[in-house]
């Protein structure tokens, strides 16, 4: 099981290497000037270029990248160009703040998506499955922003029930999982579900009629065993690939919506990165990126490990 | 499980109580269009949205501007100096002496003098200072191209030295806001400690920062100018960069007022209950056009064809209103509007002639290349106002083909100029301007020795007249006379079609009814100690 790990560990360092390159050239590739953000419009081009060697984007590329790399690999994603603040710190917040918008949107969409799931895998055919499988398909298929701004008109601009924006009455700073905060919360997190909770119940309906249709299941039922049992049977064998869909869907979401967290005014990486890109501030979109898809990278690599101590096959294979 | 149920239905049952007890007396929560909060030590960022909310609140200039009319432009007012002249002694004109106001203290405590002014200059322009700060200078060094040197005379007067006779100086000045030695010293010279517990002389003080989310400010109970104490018992600045998202929060309660609320939303606010304040200020809207060799927009008539066929009303309509024609570069009624003789009718028919006479036909239409942005920092809606007007100039024979790019892309080819190879050959450029001051709404325009790269004028326009103009305002210290001048400028600007002038922007917000006694000063700067919140 170590070997294992250390194994899948190891397949990581070029993964992590490659990522590094495709995030710091893919934001280098975009139009438009890093420094335009900070600079007023009408600077001239001596203050201009004064500028650019201050913030060393006047040297090569490659000598761009051999910096910020070392700086990388020293914990240090450099300062923000528009705030002037360390990436590091703003993308710690924003990534717990993230973190905890995920979570509860995992939560809920694995909880949902699981129950419907199964609903229409042990009732196939059935108005129930036809029910659930709605539900489920709308998750997917209605745009998450539109459902969004509808949640926002009807719970917070109609009823007054909700906030529409923010992360707490103060701000995240202070975010406890208490009643004041905990309602700024509500709508940005079941909008975010949608989603999962309609893949997940699409995933663990086709695995849970699979299994079902297994001979192992009929030879279960034929030696008397109760429905609950095999039920936990059934469980047990979904698991593995359901947890692979939720790992993948926790790591989609922990980078943060762009559209939700913007609709929600929700400060984490997704509201980050849509600043970042829209400033073109390049070490705050390099750091971002790279951390969320560190992320990903991780994510998978404890799911790949869950999963085959869960399943001990998948390791054989 | 019974339990939970009735915990949850509970719960849902009192939230509307406990969301309208959040809004508190004499709070007012406004929702920015910045992304994050205005840098928060002394020279602001985010444009005129970051001076308006973070400069002009918690700190002062030398110079202020007088934002207390909501029906006249507004001019420069004494701020943290009392007085300012050229030096009498002083021939060349290029010396000027300000008289600073006693007895102001910074929000810690200290005292203002002319020392400060110069460590704050020295902050923005001296490199090898230990208080000088990239980020505050990346903001500050280009508003004050005049200054040369400056040196504190005395404790209350300060001389500052301009490159050559330069009468535009205060306006200038007007930029540079003054922050706290005393402070940055008691926080270990550090300007990121600053950004969290600023200083400056100013009506507000910042007691609460939480980057990209919210900045709480309190009156300064001993601001110098007392009628100028804000009444209000806080100010909350939340960014919210999305329309919607504005929109949202101002419905929802959350905040009571926004800025830019989008033009579709205008009517279903104001059904609620909501009020749309707008008026006048120095911004415009315009096509600025290349003179570049070869461009179409170098024939008189053309530019005043392209002026007269802009149906301007029909474009109001399109903008729910929110909009002023343009009858000049600036709005009428400025106090630099002068009385031109060119009047941007809708004409189409005389917009016809005039091609016709500059030998095009229908066969033969004047064909340019316009460079537009999908969006940007005082563009308005720059899309459906651009198809508005490239359709207004096909009926007159004018074709346009658009090319679009991103908005700060737009920028960076507006820095290069026309000739440059980034503006792919572009004859105009969709471009809306900061017009508060003669050197922002005149010169860098259309002086000659500002073509790029030293400065920004883009459409490469040269005309030893209108250079002349320009000397003279520079010249000219009397304000009457200098007014004059100017008058004669915005003069020249219209009746030489010298760009497509299409609309103003009306700078509008959109409040709760609670809030009371705020005046839309017209400028981009605004007063928020007359304020006061409803019960």
């Amino acid at each position: 099981m170590l070997r294992y790990a250390l194994q899948r560990l190891l397949y990581v360092m070029p993964v992590a290497f490659g990522v590094s390159i495709v995030c710091f050239l893919l934001v280098h590739l975009a139009p438009g000037d890093p420094l335009t953000a900070i600079m007023p419009i009408d600077a001239t081009a001596d203050q201009q270029a004064e500028m650019r060697a201050a913030y060393g984007f006047d040297r090569p590329l490659p000598v761009q990248y051999g910096i910020w790399l070392w700086k990388v690999f020293h914990g240090d994603l450099g300062n923000s160009i528009a705030s002037g603040r360390p990436v590091v710190s703003e993308v710690a917040r924003a990534v717990g703040n993230s973190l905890i918008l995920a979570t509860l949107a995992t939560l809920i969409g694995f909880g949902f998506g699981t129950f419907f799931g199964f609903v229409a895998g042990y009732f196939r055919g059935s108005v129930l499955d036809r029910l659930a499988s709605l539900v489920s398909i709308l998750g997917v298929s209605v745009p998450h922003y539109w459902l969004g701004m509808v949640m926002v008109i009807v719970f917070s601009a109609i009823l007054g029930w909700l906030p529409s924006t923010g992360a707490g009455p103060g701000g995240s700073t202070d975010w406890r999982p208490d009643f004041d905060h905990l309602r700024y919360i509500i709508l940005p997190a079941l909008t975010m579900s949608a989603i999962p909770m309609g893949i997940i119940s699409r995933t663990v309906r086709a695995l849970v009629a699979d299994i079902l249709s297994q001979d192992f299941v009929q030879a279960l039922r034929a030696k008397g065993m109760g429905e609950w049992d095999v039920f936990k049977h059934v469980v047990r064998n979904a698991a593995p690939t359901a947890l692979a869909v939720m790992g993948l869907q926790l790591g989609y979401l922990l980078g943060g919506s762009i559209l939700i967290e913007t609709v929600f005014a929700w400060p984490g990486t997704g509201f980050l990165l849509n600043t970042a890109i829209f400033q073109r501030d390049l070490p705050l979109l390099q750091g971002t990126i790279l951390v969320l898809a560190f992320f990903f990278v991780g994510l998978n690599l404890i799911v790949d490990v869950l999963q085959s101590a869960l399943d001990p096959r998948i390791q054989r294979g | 499980m019974r339990r939970f149920v009735l915990k949850a239905a509970f719960a849902l049952a009192v939230l509307p109580a406990f969301h309208h007890a959040a809004a508190a007396q004499g709070t007012l929560r406004i929702g920015m269009t910045a992304s994050d909060i205005p840098l928060t030590t002394g020279q602001t960022d985010n444009g005129g949205e970051g001076q308006r909310f973070m400069g002009y609140t918690v700190y002062d200039a030398l110079i202020n501007w007088d934002l207390s009319s909501a029906t006249k432009p507004s001019d420069l007012t004494p701020g943290l100096a009392l007085s300012w002249a050229l030096d009498p002694a002083d021939p060349t004109k290029t010396k000027w002496l300000f008289k600073l106001r006693p007895d102001v203290k910074f929000h810690d405590g200290s005292a203002f003098t002319a020392e400060s002014v110069v460590w704050n200059l020295d902050k923005l322009l001296k490199n090898d200072s230990p208080q000088f700060d990239q980020r505050q200078s990346a903001q500050g060094r280009s508003r004050i191209p005049a200054v040369a040197s400056y040196r504190a005379v005395d404790l209350l007067t300060l001389e500052i030295t301009t490159k050559s006779p330069d009468a535009t100086l205060p306006y200038q000045m007007a930029w540079i806001l003054m922050s706290s030695q005393a402070n940055w010293e008691k926080l270990g010279k550090s300007w990121e400690a600053v950004a969290k517990t600023p200083s400056g002389t100013g009506p507000w003080k910042l007691t609460g920062f939480v980057p990209r989310e919210r900045a709480e400010l309190v009156p300064n109970a001993d601001y110098w100018d007392k009628a100028r104490v804000p009444k209000l018992d806080k100010l909350i600045l939340i960014p919210l960069p999305e329309a919607n998202a504005r929109v949202a929060a101002l419905r929802s309660g959350q905040v009571d007022w926004i800025e830019a609320p989008a033009p579709d939303a205008a009517k279903s606010l104001t059904s609620a209950g909501f009020k749309i304040v707008t008026n006048a200020y120095p911004h415009n809207w315009t096509w600025h056009l290349s003179r570049a060799e070869g461009s179409p927009w170098n024939d008189i008539r053309v530019r005043k064809a392209a002026n007269l066929a802009v149906d301007r009303e029909g474009m109001k309509e399109l903008l729910a209103g929110m909009m002023i024609p343009a009858e000049g570069f600036y709005p009428p009624g400025h106090q630099w509007f002068g009385k031109p003789s060119f009047k941007l009718e809708y004409k189409p028919d005389e917009a016809r002639k005039l091609l016709k006479e500059a030998g095009y036909t229908p066969e033969k239409p004047v064909v340019t290349k316009v460079l537009i942005s999908p969006s940007g920092s005082g563009q308005m809606q720059p899309l459906p106002m651009n198809e508005v007007i490239q359709q207004n100039l096909a009926e007159v024979g004018i074709k346009v083909e658009f090319e679009v790019v991103e908005w700060n892309q737009l920028i960076n080819i507006w820095r290069a100029g026309a000739k440059d190879a980034s503006a792919r050959g572009g004859t105009a450029m969709n471009y809306t301007y900061f017009i508060q001051d003669p050197f922002t709404g005149f010169i860098r325009h259309l002086q000659c020795n500002l073509a790029p790269p030293a400065g920004t004028n883009w459409g490469l326009y040269c005309d030893p007249e209108m250079d002349k103009l320009f000397d003279q305002v520079r010249t000219t210290f009397d304000p009457k006379e200098q007014t004059a001048i100017l008058q004669k400028i915005h003069e020249k600007y219209v009746n030489e079609a010298l760009f497509l002038m299409v609309t103003h922007d009306v700078n509008p917000r959109a409040m709760s009814a609670k809030v009371k006694g705020f005046v839309q000063a017209q400028n981009w700067f605004q007063d928020f100690s007359p304020i006061t919140m409803d019960k």
